[in-house]
């Protein structure tokens, strides 16, 4: 097989970081090639640097062997390599064929030819095996339905090279398996394709050769036969993935601090109950859009929310986070960038915001507080931060989460709700996080877990609550928990079918 | 994992060159020298005076402005709502009648209490009504200066008794320590602000609400409250500008404010406030304020622009300093 893409040697540093240092890669004509890494290994930069999104600090991308520079991405496009983004960047109020068109509409005397335009992203959505009605308008359309759109959109312009950045973060997995047939059928039209991902079994399932990064650096380029995951887990991590997670905490006890009776949130969750234990790590596991994040953005006062909730075996209901917070709950949203801190803030006004009344004397702020107040913040959850005067939008994902968590903490809280805690967040800080959980844990608190990542749930929950379309689909103990019993529940397909998905072969 | 390297020299930094504060202290050496080249008399301790008075009514309001502009809000109301209280005011001393001391603190409770409940009014639709700020106070301009041209039967409202305009006179044009009362007042109202913005939670929650209200929000920061009283702030500062505006001219007429939402929000983004919010700058409005009646002065001691065109130069001034903001901005 010929190569039709080479990058040899590239580098990217974004001010004093090095986010890339001298990787080399290729891709050959009708294969497919799988950049698998952690968060923050530096596969999307990568990625963009390939596709004009970034230009390198060092190094030279060859197409067919002819040196190439991207200075924006329609260059790039136009010598034929296409990047499938990870958001959907779709105008939600434009018809499909619209959307397909956006910005290189076919005209005719200077006025929009529609009946082409959509004849033509008909042909392009059946090339993909797709039934998608192109006047129908984006909004109405399934997430997986609006990421084929903007593949067809990416695959309007004449291809070589299709580069997909995770792809299946928001796919069911049965959704997931169309995409790969999609994928599966650009290699044998001669399409060079790069797979960015870090789900290995995924990886195993579709790839024919692997490229391992690791803290910007390429660690292992190797053929698909006989490379298994839990290599590849061991070359992307570099360390033992067992102590990844700590000791759980001893056995919950028996005292309930929070029970749940019957929760709804409008459209999004549908009669939950459930209970929480002193002491206990809980975790609720299920697919993005199954109403967990919703379920306690409710439950804090965030959105309007019935039900019967006991504290203690009292009532409460919180008309606000302040309320929740005053009772001892905190949430920490998923959406840290737009929820959880301000990121043109200084990292004193971040950790102070919601316990300001603890830093004042009368009317004013004690800012001499608030700094000692941070310093010890720093100290004890380990935030990495070049100066004390950064702004919490410079910080790193992990360094943001462990802030938030600090902030969260001043709170005193007796049960701390945290949602995706390790999204975006690279391997040394998950670790430290896990760590802190499961010290919430150990002091008493009580500690619920939201988590796509299904390792994350097995790894530190003393069980699981599985929700699927605003139901609690069901509950996993301890001793059974694993993947196949969440996906189980989560999707709801058969069980063999389940383990069989989430192993990846189909 | 506790590796204490990273912390040497994390000391937060206080004395930061930050070019964004500074750029309205440079505008106003720069003008300042421009000032002089154009006319002598320009540098004189009576002009320069002259010019700090005069800015004390916009000064006063864009304070208040700072706040709003500082939570993400904005309030194109202030000049309506001046006129309507000044309108109201006089209307009140008129009715009470008295030339003395009584009658004063009468006109002047009605006019703080009006323009409080405008503030309150404006501040509640935006809350609990959920509308654009743009909408509500474009909406509530128009009724303010409806009202005082209603009220004003499209005339002029003056203040009738001559012997209470002698008693009023003093707070424009008197002066202590020969400092004019306007400028000791404008001084005060900055002082108090400065201390709400920064020493307080109630400040700190503004720049919050401002930076991002999903955040402010999500942390338990009590934005509804928080986003009414930006409103009543802003109207007690306009409250407080006509106490001072009312004894200059003795009356209010359906002109009178005009075009003061402009200078107010044009003093606040040249100080260097963000017009999206989460940053507010106190003394930059201050200096805003200044700037704005610096150029209408140059401009009248010159003859290089007829002084009509001051609001011209106003607008104009708005378009650059949101211009200069951006480059600044793209520039880090």
């Amino acid at each position: 097989m010929e190569l039709v893409l080479r990058v040899d040697a590239i580098s990217k540093s974004f001010g004093p970081i090095e986010v890339l240092s001298g990787v080399s890669l290729d891709v050959k004509r009708g294969e497919i090639h799988a950049v698998i890494g952690e968060n923050g290994a530096g596969k999307s930069t990568l990625m963009k640097v390939m596709s004009g999104h970034l230009a390198p600090t060092s190094g030279a991308i060859y197409l067919e062997d002819q040196p190439v520079v991207f200075a924006t991405p329609s260059e790039a496009e136009k010598r034929g390599i296409v990047l499938v983004h990870q958001e959907i960047l779709l105008a939600p109020d434009l018809t499909v064929a619209e959307n397909i068109f956006l910005g290189r509409e076919i005209t005719r005397l200077g006025l929009m030819n529609d009946t082409a335009m959509r004849a033509q992203a008909r042909q392009v959505l059946n090339q993909l095996g797709a039934r998608i009605d192109p006047n129908i308008r984006v909004r109405e359309l399934s997430i997986a339905d609006r990421q084929i759109v903007q593949i067809a959109r990416a695959l309007l312009v004449p291809h070589r090279v299709v580069v997909f950045d995770e792809p299946t973060a928001v796919l069911t997995p049965v959704e997931a398996e169309s995409l790969f047939a999609i994928i599966r059928r650009l290699r044998s039209h001669g399409v060079g394709v790069l797979y960015i991902s870090h789900r290995l079994s995924e990886v195993k399932a579709i790839a024919d050769r692997v490229t391992v990064l690791r803290d910007g650096k390429l660690i292992a380029t190797r053929d698909i036969d006989g490379f298994e995951p839990i290599e590849m887990a061991r070359l992307m991590v570099g360390r033992d993935m067992s102590k990844l997670y700590p000791e759980k905490p001893d056995a919950a006890s028996d005292e309930v601090t929070l029970k749940v009776e019957n929760a709804s949130v409008p459209d999004h969750v549908v009669d939950v109950s459930f209970s929480l234990r002193r002491g206990e790590v809980l975790g609720f596991g299920g697919l993005i859009g199954a109403g967990r994040t919703e379920l306690f953005e409710g439950l804090v006062g965030l959105r309007p929310f019935k039900g019967r909730v006991l504290l203690d075996g009292s009532a409460v209901s919180f008309r606000d986070a302040r309320d929740a917070m005053a009772a001892g709950i905190v949430y920490l949203s998923e959406d840290r960038k737009g929820k959880g801190l301000l990121l043109q803030q200084n990292l004193r006004i971040n950790l102070t915001l919601s316990a300001l009344q603890k830093f004042t004397h009368g009317p004013f702020i004690d800012v001499g507080a608030e700094r000692a107040a941070l310093d010890t913040a720093i100290g004890d959850f380990d935030i990495r931060a070049r100066r004390r005067d950064m702004l919490a939008g410079e910080l790193s994902g992990g360094n943001q989460q462990k802030l938030l968590l600090a902030k969260m903490m001043l709170a005193e809280p007796r049960i701390v709700i945290i949602d995706e805690p390790t999204r975006g967040v690279d391997i040394g800080n998950k670790e430290q996080i896990y760590r802190f959980i499961a010290d919430l844990a150990q002091q008493g608190r009580s500690v619920i877990v939201i988590s796509s990542e299904m390792q994350e749930l097995i790894g530190l929950c003393h069980r699981v609550i599985v929700m699927r379309n605003g139901i609690a689909a069901g509950e996993v103990p301890q001793s059974d928990l694993s993947e196949d019993r969440i996906v189980f529940l989560a999707t709801g397909v058969h069980e063999e079918r389940a383990a069989e998905i989430a192993a990846g072969h189909v | 994992m506790t590796d204490t390297a990273f912390r040497t020299g994390a000391t937060e930094r206080r004395f930061s060159l930050d070019l964004r504060a500074l750029s309205p202290f440079i505008a106003l050496v720069v003008l300042i020298i421009a000032g002089s080249l154009v006319n002598p008399d320009f540098l004189t301790i009576s002009n320069l005076t002259n010019v700090a008075t005069r800015s004390a009514f916009i000064a006063i309001i864009a304070v208040g402005a700072t706040f709003v502009i500082a939570s993400g809000g904005l309030d194109l109301s202030v000049g309506s709502m001046a006129a309507l209280v000044a309108g109201v005011m006089i209307l009140t001393l008129n009715k009470v009648g008295g030339a003395d001391s009584a009658t004063l603190v009468a006109g002047m409770a009605a006019a703080i209490g009006l323009s409080v409940a405008c503030g309150l009014a404006n501040g509640l639709i935006v809350t609990f009504g959920r509308i654009e700020p743009f909408i509500v106070t474009l909406g509530t301009m128009g009724i303010f200066r409806s009202l005082v041209v209603w009220l004003a039967a499209g005339g002029t409202i003056t203040m009738r008794n001559a012997d209470l305009r002698e008693l009023y006179r003093p707070i424009y044009f008197g002066d202590i320590f020969g400092i004019p009362i306007p400028i000791i007042v404008f001084l005060v109202v900055a002082g108090i602000g400065a201390l709400i913005l920064y020493k307080t939670s109630f400040g700190r929650h503004v720049v919050a609400l401002g930076s991002n209200e999903e955040v402010a929000r999500y942390s338990g920061v009590p934005i509804w409250r928080v986003r009414t009283l930006v409103y009543v702030i802003q109207g007690v500062c306009v409250g407080i500008a006509v106490l001072v505006y009312v004894p200059r001219l003795g009356s209010a007429t359906p002109t009178t404010g005009l075009l003061w939402e402009l200078q107010a929000i044009t003093a606040v983004v040249v100080g260097g406030t963000a017009l999206k919010g989460g940053i507010g700058r106190i003394g930059g409005t201050v200096i805003g304020a200044i700037i704005l009646e610096l150029v209408a002065n140059i401009m009248v001691l010159s003859n290089f622009v007829s002084e009509f065109l001051v609001g011209a130069v106003q607008g104009a001034i708005i378009i650059v300093a949101m211009l200069l903001q951006r480059s600044l901005h793209r520039g880090r």
